[in-house]
C-alpha cells in the first residue's frame, strides 16, 4: 500500500529536523492567517484559478522567492561547512547530508529560481511589450505554472520526507544508478526535474506563439523590443533543448525502475552517453537563463541613459549567434572524458567563438551610455556590477575553454567561481535589476531606493569577497564538493574569507527581503505619481496605467519603430486608433491547478513506489484534460463603455 | 496552413459558431502553429532516443543482435496498419471539411481499429521477445530498442484515447469550429506518428535485419 514509505522517512539529523519543524509551522501559520483574514475564497477566485498572465507572473515570482530561500540556505550551509570542516573538525554536516545539500542547491537554483524567474518575467512583460491583451494559450499558461509549483512542492517534500539526491545537480550515472544510489533521493530529483521541465517546455511553446502571432500592428520582427528578442531566442533554445532532458531523464528512470541498461556500468550500458546527453541540454540551459537577463539590461541601459539602444541590429544578430553556438559547445563540460584532440579542439574553438557576440553586446551597452544622460538609479547599479562580474567570469570562461587549461582546473573551485560569476553576476543581478525596474509597473509604487542601494553594495562586495578567493583556491588544487580537507593544504584562510563574503551577501539578501515588505507597508510614500511611466521609459508596457487593467491595452497600439512610447512622447508616432471596443477575455478555471497538484502526487507515488497513487493521479490528469478539451471555449466580455470608464478612472491624475 | 481556408467554406459559415468572439486573435492558426512546435519537441524526444539506439545498438552484451532477433514480415504488417490508418484519418478530416459528421465519425472508427491492430501486433512482438528471454533487461541494445519502439507505441496508445474522445465530440457536438480545430490538430499528431514509425521501420528493423 505505501510502497517503501515507512515512518523511518521522518528520521533526520537535528538540523534537518529544525528545518522541517520551521517549514511545518510556517505552513500552519499561513493557513491560520488566511483563515483568520477569511481570504480562502479570494485566494481561489483571484489567484489559484486565474488565467491572467499578469497574476500568473506574480505567482511565479512569489514561488521563486520561496525556492530562493531554500537554495540560499543550502548555499550558506555549504559555505559554513567548508569554513569549519578542516583537520580534526568535521563541521556541521555529515558527508551524506553535505552531498544532499549541494545537490539540492544546484537543482533549486537552476530549475526553480532561474527558470521560474524567466517565466515570471515573460508572463509579466512580454504581452505588455508587444502590445497584446493576453498570451496565446492562457489555460496552458496556468498548467505550466502549476506544474512548476507542484514540482516545487515536491522539492520541499524531499526535505521533510526521506532524502534528496546525493548525486549532484546533474546526477551522473553510474553513481545515480540504482546500484550506487538505491534510496529515494535520485528518484526525487528525477521527478522534480521531469515535472518542472515539462512545464517549461509547454511554457516556451506558449510564449513563442504569443510572440510570433500576437504582436500589435506594425511591430515587425526588427521593431520588437530587445527583451522580446532575447526571450524569443531563449524560448527557441528551450524548445530544442528541453526534450533532450526529458528523454534523458526517461532513460535514467527506466534504468532505475525497470532494470534497463542505458547508463549502467554493466549490461553494455554507456554512462558517457548520459554525460553527453545531459550537457546537450545543459549548455543551452545556461543561455536560456542568461539571454533574458541580457534583454533586461538592454531595456534598462537605454532608459537610464535617455538614449536609443546602440546597435539594435548587431544586438539581435549577437543573440541569434549565441543561441546557435550554444548547441555546439556542450563537450567543453567534459574535456577530461577522453575525446580525441581533434574533437576537444573543435569544442574549445567553438566555445571561444561565443565570446565574440557576447563582446558585441558589452560594447553596445557601453556605447549606449556614451554621451547619454546616465541616471544612477539602483537598476543601473546592478548593471555596472553585472558588467564587471560578467567580464571577469567571461574571461575565465575563455580560459577554461582551452582544453589543456581545463585539464588543470577541471571540477575545481576555479570552475565554481567562473560559473557563479555568470549566474550571480549575470543572471541574478539581471533579475534584481529587472525586479526593481518593473516593480512599480505591477504595483503602482517603488521599492525603497535607499534600501535597494544598501542591498546592492552588500551583494556586490559580498560577491567579490565570496567568489574571487575561489579562483585562487582552484589554482591551489581545491576541488568542488569537498565536505572536509586537511590543514596542510593551506586552504583554510581563504575558505574563511569566502565565508565572510557569504555573510555579507546574506546581509544584502536580508535587506532586500525586509525592503520588499517595508516598501509595501510604506507604499503611500513611494507612490508612482506618473501613474504608469515613472522612469521616462521607451517601450509599450509603460504606456498603460500601473498596475495594468486586466485587458492591458484599452486600445491596441500602432508601432513603427523600436522605441514606440518614446515616439509617442516626442509626437513622431504613427496615428493611433482612437475607438474603444468590446474586449473578450478567457474565464478562470481550476483545471490547471488540479493538473499541477495531481502531477505532484504522481511524482510522489513514483518516488515511494506507491504505484496505485501514480496510476490514480495519471488517470485524474487524463480526466482533467479530456474534460477541458471537450468543453466549449468560454469568454467573458468587457464592453466598450466599461473599458472607457475604467481607463478614464485609471488615467485621472492623483 | 491551408485548412484556415475552411473558415470561409459554406459548411462552416452556416454554423453559428463561426461568429467567434475576437476573431483577430485567430484561435485556429495559433492552435495549429503551437501544435507544430509541440511536434517539434516530440520530434527531438524521438531524435534523442534514436541517437541512443544508434550508439547502443551493437552493445548486445552476449544477447541477440538485431539481425538475430528481428524478422521483416511483422514490422511490415505493422507499417501497413499504420500507413492505412493515416489514409483513413485523412478521409475523416476530408469528410469533416465537407461537414459530414457521420461519415467523419465512421472513418475515425476505421482509423481506430487499424491503430488497435498496430498496437496488438506490437504487444505480440514484445511479448514474444520477452518469452524468449530477450527482455529490456538483457542488454543495452534491447533497452534502447524497447524504449524507442515502446515510446512510439505509448504515443499511438495516447493517440487512440484522443481519437475516441474526438469521435465522441464530433458525434455529440457536430462539426463546429472547436471540434474541427481539434480534429485538424489530432490528424497532425497521427500523421506525425506515422512518420516516426517510417524511421523506426527503416533504422531499427530494415537496417537491423539487412546489416
Amino acid at each position: 500500500m505505501f510502497g517503501r514509505l515507512s515512518l523511518d522517512i521522518l528520521k533526520h539529523n537535528p538540523m534537518q529536523d529544525m528545518a522541517v519543524v520551521g517549514m511545518v509551522l510556517s505552513g500552519l501559520g499561513l493557513i491560520a492567517l488566511i483563515t483568520y483574514l477569511q481570504r480562502w475564497k479570494w485566494l481561489w477566485n483571484e489567484w489559484i484559478t486565474t488565467v491572467d498572465h499578469k497574476k500568473i507572473g506574480i505567482m511565479y515570482i512569489v514561488t521563486v522567492l520561496l525556492m530562493f530561500f531554500k537554495g540560499f540556505t543550502d548555499a550558506l550551509m555549504i559555505r559554513v561547512q567548508q569554513a569549519l570542516a578542516v583537520g580534526d573538525s568535521h563541521g556541521i554536516l555529515t558527508a551524506g547530508h553535505f552531498q544532499e545539500v549541494f545537490s539540492a542547491h544546484g537543482t533549486t537554483m537552476i530549475f526553480f529560481v532561474g527558470m521560474g524567474m524567466i517565466f515570471g518575467f515573460w508572463n509579466l512583460i512580454i504581452p505588455l511589450q508587444i502590445g497584446a491583451r493576453d498570451v496565446a494559450y492562457p489555460f496552458l499558461n496556468a498548467v505550466s505554472f502549476w506544474l512548476f509549483a507542484g514540482s516545487g512542492l515536491l522539492m520541499y517534500a524531499s526535505l521533510a520526507l526521506g532524502h534528496f539526491s546525493e548525486a549532484g545537480w546533474l546526477a551522473y550515472p553510474p553513481l545515480s544508478g540504482i546500484e550506487y544510489s538505491p534510496n529515494e533521493g535520485v528518484d526525487y530529483w528525477i521527478w522534480i526535474v521531469q515535472i518542472a521541465g515539462i512545464g517549461s517546455t509547454l511554457g516556451a511553446i506558449n510564449f513563442l506563439v504569443t510572440v510570433l502571432k500576437m504582436r500589435c500592428e506594425g511591430m515587425k520582427f526588427m521593431k520588437m523590443p530587445i527583451f522580446v528578442w532575447s526571450s524569443l531566442c531563449s524560448m527557441i533554445l528551450i524548445i530544442f533543448a528541453f526534450p533532450i532532458l526529458t528523454a534523458t531523464l526517461v532513460m535514467l528512470t527506466l534504468d532505475r525502475y525497470m532494470e534497463m541498461h542505458f547508463f549502467t556500468a554493466g549490461g553494455g550500458g554507456n554512462p558517457m552517453m548520459y554525460v553527453n546527453l545531459i550537457w546537450a541540454w545543459g549548455h543551452p540551459e545556461v543561455y536560456i537563463l542568461v539571454l533574458p537577463a541580457f534583454g533586461i539590461f538592454s531595456e534598462i541601459v537605454p532608459t537610464f541613459s535617455e538614449k536609443r539602444l546602440f546597435g539594435y541590429m548587431s544586438m539581435v544578430w549577437a543573440l541569434i549567434m549565441i543561441a546557435f553556438l550554444s548547441f555546439i559547445v556542450w563537450l567543453h563540460h567534459f574535456f577530461t572524458m577522453g575525446a580525441s584532440p581533434g574533437v576537444n579542439a573543435f569544442f574549445g574553438v567553438s566555445t571561444m567563438l561565443i565570446a565574440i557576440p557576447t563582446g558585441v553586446k558589452i560594447f553596445n551597452w557601453l556605447f549606449t551610455k556614451f554621451r547619454g544622460r546616465v541616471h544612477f538609479e539602483s537598476p543601473m547599479l546592478w548593471f555596472f556590477a553585472f558588467l564587471l562580474n560578467f567580464t571577469i567570469a567571461g574571461m575565465t570562461g575563455v580560459l577554461l575553454s582551452s582544453p589543456p587549461v581545463d585539464f588543470q582546473v577541471h571540477n575545481s573551485l576555479f570552475l565554481i567561481a567562473h560559473f557563479h560569476g555568470m549566474v550571480i553576476g549575470g543572471v541574478l543581478f539581471g533579475f534584481f535589476a529587472g525586479f526593481t525596474y518593473w516593480f512599480p509597473k505591477f504595483t503602482g509604487f517603488f521599492l525603497s531606493e535607499k534600501l535597494n542601494r544598501y542591498a546592492f553594495w552588500c551583494w556586490f562586495t559580498g560577491f567579490l569577497i565570496a567568489f574571487m578567493p575561489l579562483y585562487m583556491l582552484g589554482f591551489m588544487g581545491a576541488t568542488r564538493r569537498l565536505d572536509h580537507y586537511e590543514e596542510a593544504t593551506g586552504w583554510h584562510p581563504l575558505f574563511l574569507v569566502v565565508a565572510v563574503g557569504a555573510v555579507v551577501i546574506v546581509i544584502g539578501g536580508a535587506i532586500q527581503f525586509l525592503g520588499l515588505f517595508w516598501s509595501i507597508i510604506d507604499r503611500k510614500n513611494n507612490l508612482d505619481h506618473t501613474r504608469g511611466d515613472p522612469w521616462n521609459a521607451r517601450t509599450l508596457e509603460w504606456s498603460i496605467p500601473s498596475p495594468p487593467p486586466i485587458y492591458n491595452f484599452a486600445i491596441l497600439p500602432v508601432v513603427d519603430q523600436i522605441d514606440p512610447l518614446w515616439a509617442i512622447k516626442r509626437g513622431v508616432a504613427p496615428p493611433q486608433h482612437k475607438k474603444y471596443e468590446d474586449i473578450h477575455l478567457p474565464v478562470n478555471t481550476g483545471i490547471g491547478f488540479y493538473i499541477g497538484m495531481l502531477s505532484m502526487l504522481f511524482g510522489f507515488g513514483m518516488v515511494w513506489y506507491m504505484y496505485w497513487l501514480s496510476i490514480a493521479s495519471f488517470v485524474g490528469i487524463l480526466a482533467c484534460l479530456i474534460v477541458r478539451l471537450s468543453s466549449k471555449e468560454k469568454h467573458m466580455i468587457i464592453t466598450a463603455a466599461e473599458v472607457k470608464a475604467t481607463e478614464e478612472a485609471l488615467r485621472r491624475p492623483v | 496552413m491551408k485548412p484556415l481556408v475552411v473558415h470561409h467554406t459554406d459548411t462552416l459559415e452556416a454554423h453559428p459558431d463561426i461568429h467567434l468572439p475576437d476573431t483577430h486573435q485567430d484561435t485556429f492558426s495559433k492552435a495549429v502553429l503551437g501544435f507544430w512546435f509541440y511536434l517539434l519537441t516530440d520530434c527531438l524526444l524521438f531524435a534523442t532516443l534514436f541517437v541512443t539506439f544508434v550508439v547502443l545498438h551493437s552493445s548486445t552484451f552476449g544477447g541477440p543482435s538485431a539481425q538475430e532477433l528481428f524478422t521483416l514480415p511483422l514490422p511490415f504488417a505493422e507499417t501497413m496498419f499504420l500507413l492505412f490508418s493515416t489514409v483513413t484519418c485523412g478521409f475523416a478530416l476530408l469528410e469533416a471539411v465537407k461537414g459530414r459528421k457521420n461519415s467523419a465519425v465512421a472513418w475515425l472508427a476505421v482509423t481506430f481499429l487499424l491503430g488497435i491492430g498496430f498496437i496488438i501486433l506490437e504487444i505480440n512482438e514484445f511479448n514474444e521477445f520477452i518469452q524468449e528471454g530477450n527482455s529490456w533487461k538483457r542488454s543495452a541494445f534491447l533497452s534502447s530498442f524497447f524504449a524507442l519502439v515502446g515510446t512510439h507505441g505509448a504515443h499511438v496508445s495516447a493517440g487512440l484515447i484522443w481519437m475516441a474522445v474526438m469521435a465522441a465530440q464530433v458525434y455529440h457536438f457536430g462539426i463546429t469550429v472547436d471540434t474541427f480545430r481539434r480534429l485538424v490538430i489530432f490528424s497532425l499528431f497521427w500523421h506525425f506518428l506515422d512518420l516516426v514509425w517510417i524511421f523506426i521501420f527503416t533504422f531499427v528493423y530494415l537496417i537491423g535485419v539487412l546489416s
